[in-house]
């Protein structure tokens, strides 16, 4: 697929996101028609320097940062208009004394409900985007476990028997790679062994933690082939910077023959 | 008096209308407890604002119109300089750093802290200084 | 109701002294005096802006090009941990709730001075202590502690980060957080028990106010870091395992207590720094704050709500309820939004006279606006998935935080230096501070933006010649070579005034608050005389009777009754 029709499709995808909001079905209704027409104008859009995201996850969380970004242009302008027209316009003159207003309750009250109506429709589409970005399938095509710790990562594909590790701490350069098959859904277990990392993958427009004892879950659907940087977003400690994984994006029949390939302990990649 | 006491008791309000949605919706005791420690904070001290503002006449201060007159007493006692604070300070500080070097610093950090006791006990006889 | 004025006699006989005051080194040692103890915190303070400052560039040095070796990865992570620890728990919140607040609020509210002067100068002693202790770690063999301001367990443990280092960190800010209560204290127990006759809550001025707010955030917050330091402690050292797995003790529960002081801690950084914008530019438009009330509310509703917000700092750890977090942080930004455009309303057809404290006062609107808008970004979790940890966050809390502390900060310091010293600085140097600083700042932190969405992780000592980071750092380290040059010109603009100095008046400004009423610096005990305090501004309504704020007042009430009398007949 080209990378605009994936867009196409993708936007399509947003607009029949069902919502998990719980708050009420009117809340859910109104919210909808309106996150998703911004939704379809935000396809055409510039991307403002923000990665298009290579999962279907990724790229609801593109959209929706597009849209916060659209919206963010009328309320800065809505301060910056006026100062700078205040700046000009009222430069001191004289030693006038100028007219002492004190409020107006008719600004006062507009001030306060824009800004209110804008943060409440800003929620509604932040939920429906957020329920699709956690959401965990319950039949993933592929599981894969992945643990950091002081200073690499560890890529377990339990049905297979396959493991992937960092060779060497610290400044190692043989980086272990996650490789995923494109257009399917994988869920990934994420923990830590010793303190906190973040599992972070810029391309994927996604990160998340590593904590010690809890089990994170969340999955990717690929939607385009590839090899993306990783890294670790969460301090670690000494070599916290050179934490660094690659994450390769293949077709699901290459995938096959890679994985296949593999011998049952291989380490590094 | 009562603006003071409002000031607390809505804050204290506040927490307990987030804890109680926070609570419902997400079933987590451990978190609703700081919720809950919040609203006491508000509503403890706002409560005893709110009944000293009932038994007693408005304060100068919370009389918009106020005259000459209606301001009787002493504002306070405000010394202008002693040296027990700066004793009482190198006190704490020595015996806070116990817990980096070993509890000698203590020793010598208590000996401050005693003395500033008694110091600044014996000193804070409001004879320096009157503001009436 | 009469609202007329009549002038209020002397405030009193005053005070007889016994022997005569120490000075020099004995009055620093001494004095319970608020506005000696103010100036102390501000200087203090200054002066570890000063070295955080410094660690900034060496770590903007650091990072001008890849794989630069400047600094070890062990400095380099000791580096940005005190810079960040200095600049929040040392510089921006004493700066201004033990330094401005401090000199101020008495003046401000016609009282002597602070309710427990004692307690005050404690206060100061265990400020400044536990700021040296933060720089202790440096002498240490081990180091500094190098695990972020945020101390996230298990990293700051005994396991993962033994040594002395961490340990005289966590001595420091339980020291300094101490400090900080006490004044909270003290100032709350002043706004509400040593105002000036008349002076009532909604007579109060606007940085008043908002350090009345900021005292009751800092009682609700500080207990608990103090408590999680303890906590951290034993868990360091008696065997504890409240943060630690292996011991069947939960990680995220450090998180959680770190950040419900946290969030708050970033408005007790901010609200103050409001309050004085607040201040500076109703004076320099010649007008009176627009919407006051509304503003008053709207510093409370960013007090309550800032307390339930504090898990949107771990919306990536995956425990925590996102859409709960997600609409208070949202919500926070209605409140904001009131402040920011009750601040247009208030210059709006005014006379504006742009002097250096203006001049930054809307530095801080330019910056802090900015910086919101991006906060908001970070208030929707699958954005914050995206940008969390990265220097997209470092772009954003440097506007907002760089924005008070330094724009507002300096706003308020030029402000009150008048006050503060009875002299006056050099305008030109003062614009010339100004624009260096607003350069130096945007062309530092707004290439950040575009390194964090590129996904360059914050707290990284390295990165390689091939990610696409090298030209966005290098400007970025251009700019924090200009603020730092900009600092200079302060300092130089400082010792200037102070070699050759220019007697600046009691009211230079025309202010209109009660610290403009009294001499400059004013007398122990703070004022001979009151003037009556019939409104919002006591000042302004003596110099300016044709256009008294009570005479307004007095117009619209008997006009309402001639209205009533009309239609009752
Ligand atoms: C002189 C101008 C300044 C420069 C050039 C500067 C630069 C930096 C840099 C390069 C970092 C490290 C980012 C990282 O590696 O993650 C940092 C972190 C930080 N800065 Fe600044 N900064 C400045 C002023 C300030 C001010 C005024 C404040 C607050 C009032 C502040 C608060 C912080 C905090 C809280 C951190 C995070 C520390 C941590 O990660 O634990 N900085 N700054
Ligand atoms: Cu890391
Ligand atoms: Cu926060």
């Amino acid at each position: 697929m080209r990378s605009d029709a994936i867009d196409d499709f993708v936007c399509r995808q947003t607009l029949s996101a069902s919502s998990k909001f719980k708050l009420g079905r009117l809340f859910k209704v109104g919210g909808l028609v309106l996150g998703s027409s911004v939704m379809l104008g935000a396809c055409n859009l510039p991307t403002f320097a923000i990665n298009r995201g290579a999962t279907t996850q990724g790229r609801a969380t593109f959209h929706l940062f597009q849209l916060f970004v659209i919206i963010s242009i009328p309320v800065l302008l809505s301060v910056f208009v006026p100062l700078t027209w205040a700046i000009i316009r009222y430069r001191k003159k004289d030693n006038s004394i100028p007219k002492q207003t004190h409020s107006s309750i008719p600004i006062e009250v507009t001030y306060t409900i824009i800004p209110i109506l804008i943060v409440v429709f800003l929620f509604v589409v932040t939920v429906q985007v957020e329920n699709k970005v956690t959401a965990v399938s319950a039949h993933p095509n592929l599981r894969v476990n992945v643990v950091g710790f002081q200073w690499g990562w560890k890529f377990n594909y339990p049905a297979f028997g396959v493991t992937k590790v960092t060779q060497g701490v610290g400044g190692s350069s043989v980086y272990p790679q996650l490789v995923l098959p494109k257009g399917e859904t994988t869920t990934i277990h994420l923990t830590s062994n010793d303190v906190v990392h973040g599992f972070y993958i810029p391309q994927f427009d996604f990160s998340r933690y590593a904590l010690p004892g809890v089990n994170n879950y969340f999955d990717f659907t690929p939607n385009q082939t590839g090899t993306f940087i990783g890294r670790c977003s969460q301090l670690c400690g000494l070599y916290h910077s050179e934490m660094l994984f690659t994450v390769k994006v293949i077709t699901p029949s290459q995938f096959n023959t890679w994985i296949s390939q593999q011998s049952h302990s291989t380490i590094g990649a | 008096m009562r603006t003071e006491s409002r000031i607390y008791v809505g804050i204290g309000a506040f927490f307990v209308l987030i804890v109680a949605i926070y609570f419902l919706w997400s079933g987590d005791s451990g978190n609703s407890i700081f919720l809950v420690a919040s609203a006491l904070l508000g509503i403890m001290p706002g409560l005893y604002l709110g009944w000293w503002s009932r038994n007693m006449s408005p304060r100068p201060e919370d009389v918009e119109d106020v005259t000459p007159d209606e301001i009787r007493g002493e504002v306070g006692y405000f010394p202008t300089y002693t040296i027990w604070p700066f004793v009482l300070g190198m006190g704490v500080f020595l015996t806070a750093l116990a817990f980096v070097f070993g509890e000698w610093t203590a020793v010598i950090g208590m000996g401050f802290v005693v003395s500033a006791a008694i110091g600044g006990t014996l000193s804070s006889k409001p004879n320096v200084s009157r503001h009436v | 109701m009469t609202i007329a004025p009549e002038r209020l006699e002397e405030v009193g006989p005053h005070f007889e002294h016994h022997g005569p005051e120490p000075t020099g080194i004995f009055k620093w040692l001494t004095s319970t005096d608020h506005k000696v103890i103010g100036k102390n915190y501000m200087y203090t303070s200054l002066v570890f802006f000063f070295i955080a400052g410094l660690m900034a560039e060496l770590i903007r040095t650091q990072l001008f090009a890849p794989n630069n070796h400047v600094v070890s990865p062990q400095t380099y992570n000791e580096l940005f941990t005190i810079h960040g620890s200095i600049m929040l728990f040392i510089f921006a919140g004493p700066f201004v709730f033990g330094g401005f607040a401090n000199f101020l609020i008495p003046l401000q509210i016609g009282a002597p001075d602070m309710a427990f002067p004692r307690l005050n100068a404690l206060s100061y002693w265990l400020f400044l202590t536990g700021s040296i202790t933060m720089l202790l770690g440096f002498l240490t063999a081990s180091g500094a502690a190098a695990f972020g301001w945020v101390a996230y367990a298990p990293l700051s443990d005994a396991t993962y980060s033994p040594g002395a280092g961490p340990d005289l960190w966590i001595v420091s800010v339980a020291l300094v957080g101490f400090s900080g209560i006490f004044t909270a204290v003290n100032l709350v127990t002043t706004i509400f028990y040593l105002r000036a006759p008349g002076l009532t809550m909604f007579r109060m001025p606007v940085f008043t106010w908002n350090m009345l707010v900021t005292g009751i955030l800092i009682l609700i917050s500080f207990p608990v870091l103090t408590a999680a330091l303890i906590m951290l402690y034993a868990d360091r050292h008696f065997g504890t395992h409240i943060f630690s797995v292996r011991g069947g003790g939960v990680p995220v529960l450090w998180q959680n207590l770190f950040w419900f002081f946290g969030h708050p801690e970033v408005y007790i950084l901010a609200l103050p720094y409001f309050g004085i914008v607040s201040e500076v530019l109703p004076v320099f438009s010649k007008k009176p704050i627009f919407g006051y009330k509304g503003l008053v509310f709207a510093t409370l509703a960013i007090a309550g709500l800032s307390t339930g917000v504090w898990a949107h700092h771990m919306f990536t750890t995956g425990t925590v309820l996102l859409p709960f977090f997600s609409a208070l942080s949202l919500l926070i930004a209605v409140p904001t939004g009131i402040k920011i455009f009750t601040w247009i309303g208030t210059i709006w057809r005014g006379n504006l006279d742009f002097k250096t404290p203006l001049v930054f006062a809307i530095g801080f609107i330019i910056a802090f606006t900015m910086g919101g808008i991006t906060g908001v970004m970070l208030a929707s979790p699958p954005i914050d998935f995206y940008t969390h940890d990265t220097y997209f966050v470092v772009a954003h809390f440097h506007q907002v935080l760089f924005g008070s502390a330094v724009f507002a900060g300096f706003a308020g310091f030029y402000y009150w230096y008048p006050k503060l010293t009875g002299r006056m600085y050099r305008e030109n140097l003062g614009k010339v501070h100004f624009w260096l600083t607003f350069i130096g700042f945007n062309v530092t932190f707004l290439p950040q933006y575009l390194l964090g969405l590129r996904g360059m992780p914050r707290r990284i000592a390295e990165y390689g010649p091939s990610d696409g980071f090298t030209f966005l750092n290098e400007v970025s380290t251009i700019g924090a070579y200009i603020t730092a040059i900009a600092f200079v010109v302060f300092l130089y603009n400082f010792w200037v005034s102070w070699r050759k100095p220019i007697p600046a008046g009691d009211n230079p400004w025309d202010g209109h608050t009660l610290e403009w009423a009294t001499s400059s610096p004013p007398p122990s005990h703070n004022f001979h005389k009151l003037p009556p305090i019939r409104s919002l501004r006591p000042t302004w309504d003596m110099n300016h009777p044709d256009h008294a704020d009570w005479r307004v007042r007095q117009e619209e009430a008997t006009a309402k009754r001639a209205s009533q009398v009309e239609s009752t007949r």
